[in-house]
């Protein structure tokens, strides 16, 4: 019977998914319980920082400037129909510390540092070199996954603030500089709009939030993934696929809870 | 890579992230203007508060003294209570006239208070007395619409 048939497939789908739910689950709590190590000899999680975060500098600056100087452009197109151009650093700044300053540099976090992490585990793993760490007594998710965990979780609320910081002020070239809108207001209007704890805290939260999703699926992918050639690339694709997704939902659920427009 | 080079591009990177987190909060953020030094509250009531947000500002003579901390609804008058807090330094008389203005035709909307003559001051928790409320356009065309009717008869 063909609709038994498709039935069973969903099914087993459904019961594959929160399985697997439920172990990324048990592998985050695993490595929230094995960081001691991440800690205790530091150097472990610089060495990630670098590869995570200084290695994401370029790509970070460079797209956030692009984002401002374009929401510059736009912002002022539609500002001016409406005769309040003084607007603009308002528009600009609030559309970059709120929301696209955290999203775009998670999305661009994940396709830079966690496709990395996600096939430099999964060759870890076909070459046997965790499974070599096990017979040695080193517990591999101390000291393979954990730095890897706590690097992306630091790097992310900095890289977000620089993606800002760079996209405000590409607002201001385009806006300022090139087009002329006036100096003053631009900053005043900016300022009086952009509230520290309610804005800019918020935008650090969700970056955060974001990090440790993020992360925690680039690991778990690669930990989880078959030791094969095949398996290692499928992972690296459904590690950008799936924290995109998860990125753009917790999203929506942060932005809910947050800005309720009190 | 040598670890000394790690930590310097590590370390370099954490600071520029800071950084770039202080150029938000002071620059682009009202961190710079938030009061530390010390503030009193004030209360008023309003029969209508138009769009009045919390955090917007209060000014008197168009300097920004402070800012509204809490907007709640009185149950027992219906009418909106509004807790501001003010600065020190600043303080002002009895009579002092609380109206809720607008900068711009359409702009935010914002506390102004205009002192009076009384020689004691107002003092924490106070209530202010005379207050004015919003302007609210559509009441404003509303009259304007019925003038006009009442005088073609």
């Amino acid at each position: 019977m063909p609709l038994i048939r498709s039935m069973r497939n969903i099914g087993h789908r459904s019961v594959d998914t929160i399985w697997r739910i439920g172990f990324a689950a048990r592998f985050f709590v695993l490595i929230l319980l094995n960081s001691g190590m991440s800690f205790r000899r530091f150097h472990l999680t610089v060495r990630e920082l670098f590869f995570t975060g200084v290695m994401s500098l370029i790509i970070i600056l460079v797209a956030g400037l692009f984002v401002g100087v374009v929401l510059g452009l736009q912002g002022y197109e539609t500002l001016k129909s409406y005769g309040s151009e003084s607007a603009l650093g308002t528009l600009v700044a609030l559309s970059l510390v709120r929301e696209l300053g955290p999203v775009l540099a998670a999305l661009l976090f994940a396709s830079r540092a966690g496709s990395a992490m996600t096939a430099e585990i999964g060759l870890m793993k076909a070459t046997e070199q965790i499974a070599a760490m096990e017979m040695m007594a080193v517990n591999p998710i101390a000291r393979v996954v954990a730095p890897r965990f706590w690097a992306g979780v630091i790097s992310m609320p900095l890289l977000a603030a620089m993606f800002s910081a760079v996209g405000v002020f590409g607002g201001y070239l385009v806006g300022v500089v090139f087009i002329g809108v006036d100096e003053g207001s631009f900053w005043s209007q900016m300022q009086s709009s952009v509230d520290f704890q309610h804005d800019i805290m918020n935008g650090v939260l969700k970056s955060f939030v974001f990090g440790v999703a993020v992360t925690v699926i680039s690991l778990f992918e690669g930990f989880d993934a078959p030791p094969t050639a095949e398996g290692v690339s499928g992972a690296t694709t459904r590690t950008v696929v799936q924290s995109s997704v998860v990125v753009l939902l917790l999203d929506v659920v942060l932005t809910a809870i947050m800005f309720r427009g009190i | 890579m040598e670890r000394t080079a790690l930590d310097l591009w590590v370390g370099a990177f954490v600071l520029a992230g800071l950084a770039a987190l202080a150029i938000l909060a002071f620059k682009v953020g009202n961190l710079s203007s938030y009061n530390v030094s010390e503030s009193y509250q004030l209360k008023a009531n309003f029969t209508n508060i138009g769009g009045l947000k919390p955090t917007a500002g209060v000014r008197s003579a168009g300097v920004l003294i402070g800012r509204v901390t809490d907007i709640k609804l009185d149950a027992n008058r219906y009418e909106a209570e509004v807790t501001m807090s003010i600065d020190k330094r600043y303080q002002f008389p009895k009579d002092t006239l609380i109206s809720i203005l607008t900068s711009g035709l359409l702009g935010e909307q914002y506390i102004g208070l205009k002192p009076g003559a009384d020689d004691e001051m107002l003092k924490d928790k106070d209530m202010i007395k005379q207050s004015r409320s919003a302007m609210v356009l559509e009441d404003l065309i509303g009259q304007f619409v019925a003038g006009k009717a009442e005088s073609a008869k």
